[in-house]
């Protein structure tokens, strides 16, 4: 079974964001990793290959620096890497980032899509989807447990207060929930053979593509950091006299009632 | 070999840029495995430090396995044998790195280091074929075995006898090894023995009849990690175990010493830039004053300093990391390299010492400002600060303790002058005579004049020892007072260089702007501290080993070598404060 898995390179969960001079999110000297949802996707893929057979691929789009993140991903146990990078994708919204990995996708023969279910830095959940819908294939999000033949796959899903389980025909695309698996950790020979897997940087004119037809349909126009959180109060009195202040604030003030 | 690449050579020589080597150089490879073992360790051992401190039972040993399927424990081991034969930099790399599961680190060290690398590089073929599979993958942990009750820093004068049979089959070892660590759970131990009173290094056994051990030690620090007394009696060991040659083990001792201290170096850098975050941390969060701690000067003061230590630390650590690596990287591990491997770990001794000394040091610098940064929770169990305080203690101690270090590297200097292989003294009489002509002011100005000073520094240093092995004679050598003002000179030059050399190296490479500026000012701010030390030590043994009119002349001399530009040191405070604060880290991690 060939498997292709799209990931994202993401700000470390830990990263300090700050705004450069122009209001934009400073990436510079940040940590990144791969999008924790996306790590569960790439584990899955490499036990559904070591199950099955077949080929794993992971195909990014994002900046000179994501090929650290495919290399993980090689170092992990997939075999083949596609980034698509382009100084005109600086900025793109979902539907520009599907419309690419598309194309990126269309080249290689795969039974199964996987992806993270979220990128923890935009938290859209759309890409997946979206690219689903473009290639025409049948989608299942925010998945726990997959079992695969060659022919279908049954994946159990979250849903409101229980689980799901669903049969999809293949070609399919699957969305990964945190529960999927363990990611496993690159072992040192991992990391040793991965430099000698194959990873392609491809452009836009590679893919056939041309900027022009790819204007964001969204544009972002600005980026503010969340409020400094303040210090809590202290409410004191009698219990009654302070009960309705407390409702009184949460109305009023917090306006959350 | 280059003068400027030998060992000590760095004292005689002008170094280049190209000559070091920068952790800005580690390739992709490099970065993933620093990666992959800080997440390995943080996310599977750290959840269960405290359990490990207690040393439940098998916890340490299954982290080793783990370790082991990784590929961790096999990294110096060759390829044909269960290892992956990666570089000294990925040793460097991981030693960093592990410290983050707090005493796994030293059974992790004691394991892959000194207990692991005497068959690597001293074993036979059949002993490499035997054990060093099962070190590579964790099914065998290992131990060294040097230290007894009566004999610490003096190693030679181990009581531990080994006699060989009648059949001339075994040996049969008798002895008391005292604080071997990983003795609790350890399967092969390198023990060292006499034989007809000349050391010899011999693989024991775990299940060898004979074998027994004391209660565990109840330890300061390190409280994760096993340490026991190994018992040996009538302990029948065959003759194939000797490892190096028969009366030869103080070579494997102590080469295999060296390669301990360098890695000890790496673990203490690793360990001080996780205390540097572990303050960063609690001061960006604690307010007084209705204001964070990482506002106040004092406080800023202070990581800039931490900031500035682990910056000369980790240069020196890479930049010997670059040398060892090329001594090492051609020997034949498969074979019997005996010879060869001697040869090699024996060259940069002076500077594994260096990096020994130095890095545990900054380490207990950075743990205790840990702990004053975080005032009376500093002092709480509760907080790992705490505990990284205590741990940091054993480096200054175990290896070799810190003096013992030092006074190796004027005695090794020493040593490989009066064999022709340094041309120290030489070199002393060429600053006398040079004096003249330095001390002219230069146009230089940035890391440029730093280098200025770095050069005049080693000439202070080489005028300082040449005074004191002129006047002191065969008397030096066992005058500790001035020797280890002697090693302290070395320590700085050596510090200095490092730093000033990978400053002028990374102002070329394509990393953030940030990153340029950083090791540019802990360059200097580094350096000038270290110049600060160096002229006290310069000053009180020139003084000690010269008098009269000579002595007057010579502090002339001096002070020609120790002018310097003045520079803002209180700025450069401010600004290396200011990019660790922001960063919330060490800067450049
Ligand atoms: C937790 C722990 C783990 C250890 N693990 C191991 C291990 O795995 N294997 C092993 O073999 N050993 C191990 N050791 C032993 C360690 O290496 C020794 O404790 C160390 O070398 C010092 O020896 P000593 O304790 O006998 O001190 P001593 O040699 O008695 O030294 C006491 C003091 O005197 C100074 N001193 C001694 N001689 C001189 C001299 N000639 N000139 C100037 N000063 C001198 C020392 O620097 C020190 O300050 C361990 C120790 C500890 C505490």
């Amino acid at each position: 079974m060939n498997i292709v898995v799209c990931i994202k390179q993401t700000f470390d969960t830990e990263a300090k964001i700050a705004l450069d001079s122009q209001g934009k999110i400073d990436s510079q000297g940040v940590n990144l990793i791969i999008n924790p949802y996306d790590e569960f996707a790439i584990e899955e893929g490499i036990r559904l290959k070591e199950q099955l057979g077949g080929e794993v691929t992971v195909v990014s789009l994002g900046g000179e620096r994501a090929q650290e993140a495919i290399r993980t991903a090689l170092a992990m146990g997939a075999d083949k890497g596609i980034l698509v990078s382009d100084p005109s994708l600086e900025e793109v919204d979902e539907w520009v980032a599907a419309e690419v990995l598309a194309k990126a996708v269309e080249g290689i023969s795969y039974d199964l899509l996987l992806a993270g279910r979220i990128a923890i830095d935009d938290g859209s959940a759309q890409v997946a989807v979206r690219l689903a819908e473009k290639l025409g294939v049948p989608s299942v999000s925010s998945v726990l447990k997959i079992e695969a033949d060659g022919e279908k796959i049954t994946a159990v899903r979250e849903i409101d207060g229980g689980t799901e389980t669903l049969e999809i025909p293949l070609p399919a695309m699957v969305t990964a929930q945190k529960g999927l698996n363990e990611p496993r950790y690159p072992s040192v020979a991992g990391i040793m053979k991965a430099k000698r897997k194959p990873l392609n940087v491809v452009s836009l004119a590679d893919l056939g593509l041309n900027a022009g037809d790819l204007s964001p349909k969204m544009v972002v126009d600005s980026t503010a950091l969340p409020e400094a959180r303040k210090g809590g109060r202290k409410l004191e009195g009698e219990p009654d006299q302070v009960a309705k202040e407390l409702v009184q604030l949460l109305r009023d003030e917090a306006k959350v009632i | 070999m280059e003068l400027a690449l030998k060992g000590g050579g760095f004292l005689l020589a002008d170094v280049t840029p190209e000559q070091v080597f920068t952790p800005e150089e580690l390739n992709e490879d490099h970065l993933q495995l620093k990666r992959m073992t800080a997440n390995f360790v943080e996310k599977e051992i750290g959840p269960h430090i405290e359990a490990l401190e207690e040393q439940q039972e098998g916890l340490a040993r299954k982290f080793m396995a783990q370790a082991g399927e990784l590929g961790l424990l096999g990294l110096e081991i060759p390829e044909e044998m269960g290892g992956l034969s990666m570089d000294k930099y990925a040793t460097v790399v991981v030693g960093e790195e592990v410290p983050r599961g707090a005493s796994f680190a030293v059974s992790f060290a004691a394991h892959t280091g000194i207990g692991t690398l005497p068959i690597v590089y001293f074993g036979t073929p059949e002993q490499k074929e035997k054990y060093l599979p099962g070190l590579a993958s964790g099914e065998k942990i290992a131990a060294y075995c040097l230290t007894e009750p009566g004999s610490g820093s003096d190693a030679l004068g181990a009581k531990t006898t080994a006699v060989l049979n009648e059949e001339g089959t075994h040996y049969i070892l008798n002895g008391t090894k005292q604080f071997i660590t990983n003795a609790g759970f350890a399967d092969v131990f390198l023990v060292y023995a006499k034989v007809d009173g000349k050391l010899t290094n011999f693989i024991v056994e775990r299940d060898m009849p004979g074998v027994s051990f004391g209660p565990e030690e109840k330890k300061m620090g390190i409280k994760g990690s096993s340490t026991r007394e190994v018992i040996l009696e009538d302990v029948a060991v065959p003759v194939e175990n000797i490892v190096g040659e028969l009366g030869r083990g103080h070579v494997v001792a102590f080469n295999i010493l060296n390669v301990g201290r360098f890695k000890l170096a790496a673990a203490a850098i690793g360990s001080a830039q996780i205390a540097l975050e572990t303050a960063l941390k609690y001061a960006s969060e604690r307010k007084q004053f209705g204001v964070t701690l990482d506002t106040f000067g004092a406080i800023r003061a202070k990581f800039a300093e931490i900031a500035t230590q682990c910056y000369m630390a980790e240069s020196v650590v890479y930049r010997t990391a670059g040398l060892m690596d090329e001594v090492c990287k051609d020997l034949d591990l498969t074979g019997d390299c005996r010879k060869e491997a001697g040869k090699a770990l024996e060259e940069y001794a002076i500077e594994c010492s260096l990096n020994k000394v130095l890095a545990s040091e900054v380490l207990d610098f950075a743990v205790d400002e840990g702990v004053q940064i975080h005032g009376g929770y500093g002092f709480i169990s509760e907080y790992p600060i705490e505990r990284m305080y205590r741990d940091s203690r054993i480096n200054r101690l175990f290896e070799g303790t810190n003096e013992i270090n030092r006074l190796l590297v004027p005695g090794t200097l020493l040593k490989r002058a009066m064999n022709g292989e340094l041309p120290l003294l030489q070199a002393a009489q060429n600053v006398s005579k040079d004096l003249m002509s330095v001390g002219l002011p230069s146009d230089n100005e940035g890391l440029e004049a730093l280098l200025d000073m770095v050069g005049k520094a080693k000439k202070l240093c080489l005028m300082a020892a040449g005074i004191a092995a002129q006047n002191l004679g065969m008397e030096l050598k066992d005058n500790q007072y001035v020797l280890m003002g002697m090693a302290e000179m070395v320590l700085q030059v050596y510090a200095m260089e490092s730093a000033v050399l990978r400053a002028m190296k990374v102002q070329d490479m394509d990393v953030t702007d940030d990153h340029k500026l950083f090791v540019e000012k802990a360059a200097t701010l580094g350096c000038y501290t270290a110049m600060n030390i160096l002229e006290q030590h310069a000053k009180e043994v020139i003084c000690a080993a010269a008098e009269g009119d000579s002595l007057s002349t010579v502090l002339a001399g001096m002070r020609k070598l120790t002018r310097r530009p003045n520079v803002d040191m209180i700025g450069l405070r401010k600004d290396v404060a200011d990019l660790v604060v922001e960063k919330g880290k060490y800067p450049i991690r």
